[in-house]
């Protein structure tokens, strides 16, 4: 079957740092694909050029086999990309449910519409909220965002990327920083939808990627090291020695 | 209905006092003072305006003044024209035309400036639509047709239908109303899917853009939407003053239109208004009492803004909102 995404021969570097170094990567519909590696090995990098937010110095990147390389960001978002953010990126003057909505918005047609309340379209808002509820959030969703916690703004990351819509979620490190009943809730979460969104999952949390994960890419100075199922990437000795092992 | 804010009712006296105390003028004789609301409603407009993109879409524009002066010099040229000759194309007291070729003007500097301006972030964009202020002010100074920097004065103003510009009364009525409409107009649109994809742009860019949005011509209409209603308001300004000149583009005209938006609070519906009507009050009181009424007027605008944020209108803030 034809990957959903393909990433043949990404570069990237800054100023002397290679981050991205020659990536080739297949993402297959329907699967959640991790991707370890360990800090500062280009994962952030990674899933910013394939969002569109930053621009590689060299390669291609293919979305349901069209050239998607040169496309913006929010071209690409109609296209069917979204992202969480590693370090939360909300809308923070922003209510909880305004955030949602306005992710449920970007999918209902443009927004040159300047006369009709945006708080007032039922259908926007209860999609929005529908999503809030999926991530446990009902009770937030009239609360401003800059008063939740931390463990909520990740959360909200989630139902952004949900109410998205879109078909490939790149998630980066949607976990970082929840404490274990929170990891775990999130887990049983992205359990659920698997099959239902592919899934691009950059994680830390080793339990968590072996308990998700289909296949796993292992990132090292910006090179995939190695690509396969959880139980070839536990046994290959190049990822023990140059990740797993550190642990 | 749902309870009124604080704001809410500022806003409500705020704007029942500028509908009566100015006809309350006019009636004991004291028509001084009629002209000083009328020029205050005016600028209201503008401040109005320019809370668009700079309170709402974070745009903080320092060359707003420029579509004062092409308002004003739409009301200028034509005028000029219908009664010394030339350019018959554009000569005419007809009030209609003018406020089209107004608006017209407007949205299209606004189009261009702005479609170069909002490239910039932040100090740029500041920077650069100074200079497109600029720019537009030293054009208007060349025009030795219209006596450069001696500028332009108005023999005729605006013919409308049914209203009569000469009339302070009708002049100020028609500023009065147009001021309401443009802060609902701003409102509504601040409240709409257009609204919030602003103000989410605003706070967080590349948020809105990685949801989909192309930020930058959601910003490019808001700058448009500002500047034609911003040109509205100098077709208001040149009937008013029926004079007019470069220096109502300068950069320091901007830069008080800007100051009014930020003393009486960006991002509020009164707040421009408020904000110009304490700047003008301000300067006519000081200035009555001393010529180097400068420095006080200075100091007391630096004191509010430094010690009540979000301006006048922090001032009505509830609690928790
Ligand atoms: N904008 C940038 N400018 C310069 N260097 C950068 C930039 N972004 C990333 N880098 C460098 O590129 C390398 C990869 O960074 P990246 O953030 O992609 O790593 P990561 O795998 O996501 O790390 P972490 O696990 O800490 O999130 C690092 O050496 C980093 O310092
Ligand atoms: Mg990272």
């Amino acid at each position: 079957m034809a990957p959903l995404l393909k990433v043949k021969g990404l570069m990237k570097s800054f100023g002397g740092v290679t981050a991205t170094d020659n990536v080739d990567l297949d993402v297959i519909k329907g699967e959640i694909h991790a991707i370890i590696g360990p800090n500062g090995a280009g994962k952030t990098t990674l899933i910013s050029q394939l969002s569109g937010a930053l621009k590689p110095d060299a390669g291609t990147v293919l979305l349901n086999g069209s050239d998607i390389t040169n496309k913006p960001a929010y071209k690409r978002a109609k296209l069917g990309i979204t992202r969480s953010f590693q370090i939360t990126s909300l809308v923070m003057g922003m209510s909880v449910l305004d955030n949602v909505a306005l992710a449920v918005q970007a999918n209902d047609g443009h927004s040159y519409r300047f006369l009709k309340p945006a708080r007032k379209i039922a259908h926007i808002r209860d999609k929005a909220m529908e999503n809030l509820i999926k991530v446990g959030l009902r009770k937030r969703a009239n609360d401003a965002t800059s008063a939740l916690s931390h463990g909520e703004h990740r959360q909200m990351e989630i139902a952004i990327a949900l109410a998205s819509e879109a078909e490939l979620m790149l998630l980066d490190e949607p976990m970082a920083g929840l404490g274990p009943e929170e990891s775990a809730l999130l887990v049983a979460f992205l359990k659920e939808l698997k099959g239902q969104r592919t899934i691009l999952l950059i994680e830390h949390d080793m339990d968590a990627v072996f308990a998700l994960a289909d296949r796993i890419s292992v990132l090292v100075y910006g090179q995939i090291i190695a690509t396969g199922l959880p139980d070839e990437i536990r046994s290959n000795d190049a990822v023990r020695h140059a990740y797993l092992g550190e642990e | 209905m749902r309870k009124m804010t604080k704001a809410g009712w500022a806003t409500m006296i705020g704007m029942i006092a500028l509908a009566i105390l100015p006809p309350y003028f006019l009636l004991t004789g004291q028509a001084f003072y009629v002209d000083l609301a009328t020029r205050l409603v005016i600028l209201g407009i503008a401040a109005v305006s320019l809370n668009l993109i700079l309170g709402y879409g974070g745009m903080v524009s320092f060359g707003h003044a420029a579509f004062i002066g092409l308002g004003a010099y739409a009301v200028g040229i034509t005028s000029y024209h219908a009664t010394w000759g030339g350019f018959d194309l554009i000569a005419s007291y007809n009030g209609l035309l003018q406020l089209i070729l107004a608006l017209s003007i407007s949205a299209i500097y606004a189009l261009v400036t702005g479609a170069i301006s909002l490239r910039t972030k932040g100090v740029y964009f500041l920077m650069i639509t100074m200079a497109f202020g600029q720019m537009a002010f030293f054009l208007f100074q060349s025009l030795d047709v219209y006596n450069g920097d001696d500028g332009l004065t108005i023999d005729v103003r605006s013919e409308l239908p049914f209203i009569n510009l000469d009339s302070p009364m009708q002049l100020y009525i028609l500023s009065y109303v147009s001021l309401a409409v443009a802060m609902l107009l701003v409102k509504t649109i601040v409240n709409s899917r257009f609204g919030m994809v602003l103000q989410g742009a605003k706070d967080n860019n590349e948020r809105m853009v990685t949801l989909g949005y192309n930020t930058y011509f959601y910003r490019l209409a808001a700058y448009v939407i500002s500047g034609v209603m911003c040109g509205y308001a100098g077709f208001l300004l040149g009937n008013f003053t029926t004079f007019i000149s470069p220096d109502m583009m300068h950069w320091t005209r901007s830069g008080e239109l800007m100051f009014m938006v930020i003393l009486g609070g960006t991002s509020t519906a009164l707040g421009p208004t408020l904000g110009s009507s304490i700047f003008i009050l301000l300067e006519e009181i000081l200035s009555s009492i001393t010529l180097y009424w400068h420095l006080p007027f200075g100091v007391i605008l630096i004191v509010v803004v430094m010690f009540v944020r979000g301006g006048l209108m922090g001032l009505f803030k509830g609690k928790g909102e």
